[in-house]
């Protein structure tokens, strides 16, 4: 397993290198300018030295070159030297942004707690949701209840985020006025009426992108659950004399997690996306936010970088589930 | 000539006792099967009504979606009358105006026309990638490996950061060539397109490899087939179904997605409907008009309910094994 593990890691290096080529590639065929914002009245020599001064002046392997080199040398040296107060990087250049002038990891270091609350929230909160209803859902086939959770789960598959968040908007802030309407990154918990607070405004992103995970989720699990229902081992675990609560809690819901759990785990770099359209609207100031007004701003560093992040979570998490597979389910050796 | 007879009587006990039903073909059988699927009957339905709607609309209702009419402007739809009698409403314009005066009917036609454009032209792109690649991946040992590796390659792109990175950095050029309108239309159908074909090549690769074994397409290959005249004469038509499937998959895709890039402000030029533009210019002002948020929105999600609907119709009865029970 280990072995196999190890073998994962260094082939989805390749992978890794070939998607920041590609991404890099398609930035570079753009034919947007980073200067376009630069006053017309800055004489275009001048306009040239601020061109160089941003790397633009070098041919394009030298720059992709430059950009491997600040993003897997340079950053990790940063992240050491943070935690242990070592000095590696000192004087090394980082990847900045063209926008602010600062490295865009700091940047992502700020936005990221933001996403994280949210999407991770929602995330949780689907599941938490998803795996009742799956799991009654199978239990009682065909049943109302059944009908009523494949109804909702292709109503959850069908509203995109764009239209269930602005519902909720119009429901819940505009005529019951229940929530605010937008995410106050600012807001700081300090004691139980702030906790509220926090908790209020989180309610509707948390719920738009989890009525999603849900709606998946409920899906596979009930399939899962159905399939093993039938199976041997629960007519033998009946015919022990066991409780019918723990043939299907522990029997056939330990067997059937075993693909919902990859399933959960292949989704995760899925929501981050999805998040960009939620952040959007409900202005929480995420990653996915800083995607959007990077690209408005033609600050490719940023794009660039960003991109990659989320090209490595799903590389990354790929990983995980077909690790998590083998771990949990004994009938699969990767060897 | 008695002989035969003879044989013949020996097997009576196999002949059919009653009269022989008329025979049924494949495509009628599948018919039974889908009516029988009341939620794909009705989505089937739905979409053709919406499909009919944008098409044949124009004709009936003939006001021009971007023909300004400022006197009549943020007119209320009608049916606000049920609850609010002094609502600023007028007979002549049932779903109202908006901040300029368009009539909101007509540009949901119009919008319409724009998003299931959009969705069907990028699914039959996607589709005939996905295709291409998971035939030539299925039939030919030699191209298997790299096309599966690209398309593992594909799918662990970060599909909606691609997407709106390529829609504003390919813009211009496309709108200078193709003009505002066209050019956009061109770029959002190729990308989408180009980002969504490998859950079809996958699928079609796998069926590809389990039928090719079998023995109609060693019989094909004996007589002297060519490879091509086999993948079109025999393979083909033997993994429609599967395709067909993943063509209503793609297609409720396609149109959230073009939705969602309109929404987010990257999708066509400002005075071109779509559905999810109209959802994203409305939503200053929903406090005051919700309506223009919730009819677009509505639309976008009916269809894209009654496509997945269609969906699950047709895997149902297009899978042998499910008909008939």
């Amino acid at each position: 397993m280990l072995t196999y593990t190890i073998r994962r890691l260094f082939l989805s290096l390749p992978t890794l290198l070939f998607i920041s080529l590609v991404i890099f590639l398609l930035l570079q065929l753009a034919p947007g300018d980073p200067m376009a914002q630069v006053p017309l009245t800055v004489p275009p020599e001048v306009k040239e030295r601020m061109r160089e001064a941003l790397g633009l002046g070098e041919p394009v392997h030298v720059q992709y070159w430059k950009w491997l080199v600040q993003f897997f040398w340079v950053e990790p040296q940063v992240i050491i030297d943070n935690w242990f107060g070592t000095s590696f990087s000192e004087g090394k250049l980082r990847v900045l942004s063209w926008q602010t002038r600062s490295p865009v990891m700091d940047i992502v270091v700020q936005r990221m707690p933001q996403t994280l609350w949210v999407v991770g929230m929602s995330y949780i909160v689907g599941i938490l949701i998803a795996l009742p209803i799956g799991i009654y859902s199978a239990y009682r086939q065909y049943s109302l209840f059944d009908q009523a959770g494949t109804f909702v789960s292709m109503i959850g598959f069908s509203i995109p985020p764009f239209f269930s968040g602005v519902l909720v908007i119009v429901i819940f802030s505009v005529n019951l006025g229940w929530f605010p309407s937008i995410y106050d990154t600012t807001h700081v918990v300090t004691d139980w009426a702030s906790f509220k607070v926090q908790l209020q405004q989180m309610v509707m992103p948390v719920m738009v992108l989890a009525l999603q995970t849900t709606a998946q989720i409920s899906r596979f699990m009930r399939a899962s659950m159905l399939d093993n229902l039938n199976q041997d081992y629960v007519r033998t675990a009946r015919a022990k004399g066991l409780k019918e609560s723990v043939v299907v809690m522990v029997h056939v819901l330990r067997n059937s997690m075993i693909p919902i759990i990859t399933v959960i785990a292949l989704g995760i770099p899925a929501i981050f996306g999805g998040a960009i359209i939620t952040e959007t609207l409900f202005k929480v100031n995420g990653i996915g936010q800083l995607l959007l007004t990077a690209l408005f701003a033609n600050d490719l560093p940023m794009v660039m970088t960003l991109t990659f992040i989320f090209a490595i979570l799903i590389v990354l998490f790929n990983l995980i589930a077909d690790v998590l597979y083998g771990v949990l389910d004994p009938r699969i050796r990767y060897d | 000539m008695t002989d035969q007879n003879a044989e013949i009587e020996t097997f009576g006990a196999l002949k059919d006792k009653e009269p022989q039903k008329e025979p049924r073909s494949q495509w009628r059988d599948v018919w039974d099967q889908f009516r029988k699927h009341k939620g794909a009957l009705i989505g089937g339905g739905f979409l053709l009504f919406i499909t009919l709607f944008v098409l044949i609309g124009p004709l009936v209702w003939q006001v021009d979606p971007k023909a300004l009419d400022i006197r009549n402007k943020d007119l209320r739809p009608v049916y606000t009358l049920l609850w609010d009698s002094q609502a600023n409403v007028l007979w002549s314009r049932p779903f109202g105006t908006d901040n300029l005066g368009r009539d909101i009917m007509a540009t949901l036609i119009a919008g319409g026309q724009a998003s299931l454009a959009v969705g069907w032209a990028a699914m039959i792109l996607s589709l005939v990638i996905g295709t291409m690649v998971g035939v030539t991946a299925g039939y030919f040992k030699r191209l298997d490996g790299i096309l599966m590796r690209i398309t593992d390659l594909f799918l662990s792109l970060p599909i909606l950061p691609l997407l709106l990175v390529a829609v504003t950095l390919f813009r211009q050029p496309l709108r200078a060539t193709f003009g505002p309108e066209g050019g956009m239309f061109i770029l959002i159908v190729g990308i989408i397109g180009i980002t969504s074909w490998m859950p079809t090549a996958r699928i079609v690769r796998g069926e590809i490899l389990a039928l090719k074994e079998r023995e109609f397409v060693l019989a094909a290959r004996s007589i002297g087939t060519t490879p091509f005249l086999i993948i079109r004469r025999h393979l083909l038509p033997n993994v429609i179904s599967p395709i067909m499937v993943s063509a209503t998959l793609g297609l409720a895709t396609a149109i959230i997605t073009e939705s969602a890039l309109s929404f987010l402000g990257v999708g066509f030029p400002s005075d071109f409907p779509t559905w999810g533009k109209l959802l994203s210019d409305a939503v200053p002002r929903m406090e005051e008009f919700p309506e223009r948020v919730m009819l677009p929105g509505i639309l976008i999600s009916l269809t894209v309910l009654s496509v997945n609907y269609l969906g699950d119709g047709l895997r149902d009865a297009l899978d042998p094994r499910i008909r008939g029970r």
